[in-house]
């Protein structure tokens, strides 16, 4: 294979440094001694301390972890059933219309998401008085609605590329359908499960846009609370915050790669 | 699971259908409906549908929504600021991204994974961070501005916060990897004979590109360009926070009926026309997909 030019190389060093450039930004100033951003005078890790004696900013980050582990949960579970039955039934009728429902909310701008979502709480709520109020459930349901769409498409094409004689084989020697998906199916694709999960998880964690809409009085998450901060200016202690999460995702990201590395040095699975 | 018995069939599929049914489709219904209504002081702030008095039941459709729509120019002008503005970062976005992804896709197979990672990493940290992180370094006494000044390139610190510049540089910025990921996968499938074949036969690498590469890589192109354009026609938080008031943007605009003036059926009625722009583009894109796929 012909490596690409010098002025390929050259854009793609640049693009990738300018892709880095403001969380790098973000990290040194965290650890800055002064209030104003962007402004170096000294290093200080005062602003960790203050970020963790912010009452308002510890809440709504319990709120977004709670509200981000659900969302996760009902949307592998959901998205994992819509890809089975995308992939395995053949045609059903309704089928179109389930294929574009499962595919639409990757495609949505979020203010349409938040918006119609809102309207339909609180058209339920005259309606039928549920649900009472909005906070984390109406959060954790508009989350679920668009995050079990990326599920089904990971579990989708993981679930395409295995072979189904090995399920009809445990149907051969007896198990019953259900059995036969748990113990043959399931560990299969279970890394695509994984995988999914950790990416609704990522969605619902940053997503400000569909919580702001359907969040109520004494429910802001992560991200409105930050959005609030950041409006009225820079603040040091956003960035050593920006700093933390993005330790947490190079951890999370680097633990997965090894639990990958390992799975497939053990010879799990098929690729 | 071809054999499983029909109520197991429709155990797994009532789930997810019953979820998306009440929780997305049900829900672009009533947006649809309450385009359709008019602005009340109320609790909901709209005027039913169905409406009842002395003669019963009837139906009431308001147009005020959608005639506001229509007939102001400030939606006119933020339509076009939109569009004008996707436009503008879809097409940045393609001419840094195009590069970039022929480098990663010529790189040696072992650094590939590497790039690959690379481009995808900035995506699992929040994008509102990210696009805060701007803020700093474009600020008026901001890394950037001092090394302006260092350099003796300027005299006095530019303003570049709060312009048009900096909503096109976050966009473009937030957006990159999304045209960078379709383009290599397309360009990385890409048979290297061809090439040397247009080079045997006396093509200049040029005109190699311009005959073989590019077409070929059509498919990716118009993938990347419809991930780039439909979020950043929607993109709200990036003109709010490095935008100035004369940026106008549909999300935007959207967000300030709804949460400002509490105007529901005009935050609706551009909701309904938005997802008409964005299937448009999806319609067109599938159109493109089956012409490239047939030749």
């Amino acid at each position: 294979m012909k490596r690409a030019g010098r002025f390929a190389r050259g854009m793609l060093g640049a693009g990738l440094a300018f892709l880095y450039l403001p969380i790098a930004a973000l990290i040194v100033y965290s650890f800055n001694a002064s209030q104003a951003v962007g402004v170096w005078s000294g290093f200080s890790t005062r602003w960790y301390g203050a970020l963790l004696d912010d009452e308002q900013i510890l809440a709504a980050a319990w709120l977004s972890l709670r509200v981000a582990a659900l969302n996760a949960s009902l949307a592998a579970l959901l998205g994992t059933l819509a890809a089975i039955a995308l992939v395995r039934f053949g045609a059903f009728r309704g089928r179109a219309l389930f294929a574009a429902l499962t595919t639409a909310p990757l495609v949505m701008p979020e203010v349409i998401l938040g918006l119609s979502a809102l309207l339909t709480f609180v058209a339920l709520e005259g309606l039928i008085g549920w649900p009472a109020g909005r906070g984390a459930t109406t959060i954790v349901i508009a989350h679920v609605t668009f995050c079990m769409a990326y599920v089904a498409v990971i579990v989708q094409s993981r679930l395409a590329g295995q072979d189904p004689a090995l399920e009809e084989a445990a149907l051969d020697l007896g198990a019953t359908p259900a059995v036969a998906f748990l113990r043959v199916t399931l560990p299969l694709i279970a890394p695509a499960v994984a995988a999914g999960w950790l990416l609704a998880f990522t969605l619902s964690l940053d997503d400000l846009v569909v919580a702001s809409f359907v969040s109520g009085p004494g429910a802001s998450t992560l991200p409105m609370v930050i959005y609030s901060k950041v409006r009225l200016g820079l603040s040091p202690e956003i960035n050593a915050l920006a700093t933390l999460l993005v330790a947490a995702v190079a951890l999370t990201l680097a633990i997965s790669a090894w639990l990958m590395l390992r799975g497939s040095a053990r010879g799990n699975g098929p690729d | 699971m071809t054999r499983a018995t029909p109520r197991g069939r429709l155990l797994v599929l009532a789930l997810p259908y019953a979820w998306l049914a009440l929780f997305f489709l049900v829900p672009l219904l009533i947006v649809l409906k309450i385009s359709f209504a008019q602005s009340l002081i109320a609790q909901p702030p709209y005027t039913p549908l169905v409406a009842h008095d002395a003669d019963g039941l009837h139906l009431a459709v308001h147009l005020d929504a959608w005639r506001l729509l229509a007939g102001d120019a400030l939606y006119a002008e933020a339509w076009l600021g939109s569009v004008a503005i996707a436009a503008t970062t879809t097409a940045v976005c393609l001419l840094l991204g195009y590069p970039m992804a022929w480098a990663m896709a010529r790189a040696p197979r072992r650094r590939q994974a590497l790039l690959l990672m690379a481009v995808v990493l900035p995506f699992w940290t929040s994008f509102l961070l990210r696009v805060y992180a701007w803020m700093g370094l474009l600020g008026r006494h901001g890394p950037l501005n001092e090394a302006l000044l260092a350099l003796g390139l300027v005299e006095r610190p530019l303003v570049l916060l709060h312009t048009p510049f900096a909503v096109y540089l976050g966009l473009v910025y937030a957006y990159l990897p999304f045209m960078v990921l379709p383009l290599y996968a397309t360009l990385e499938r890409l048979d290297e004979d061809l090439l040397e074949a247009a080079a045997d036969l006396g093509a200049r690498p040029g005109r190699a590109f311009l005959a073989v590469t590019l077409p070929l890589s059509l498919p990716g192109i118009v993938a990347g360009c419809v991930l780039v354009f439909v979020p950043a026609l929607g993109e709200l938080i990036i003109p709010d926070l490095l935008g100035g008031p004369d940026t106008l943007m549909i999300g935007k605009v959207l967000w300030d009926e709804f949460f400002a003036n509490r105007a529901w059926p005009v935050a609706a009625a551009l909701a309904v026309a938005m997802l008409a722009l964005v299937g448009a583009v999806l319609v067109v894109q599938r159109a493109l997909g089956a012409r490239l796929a047939v030749r």
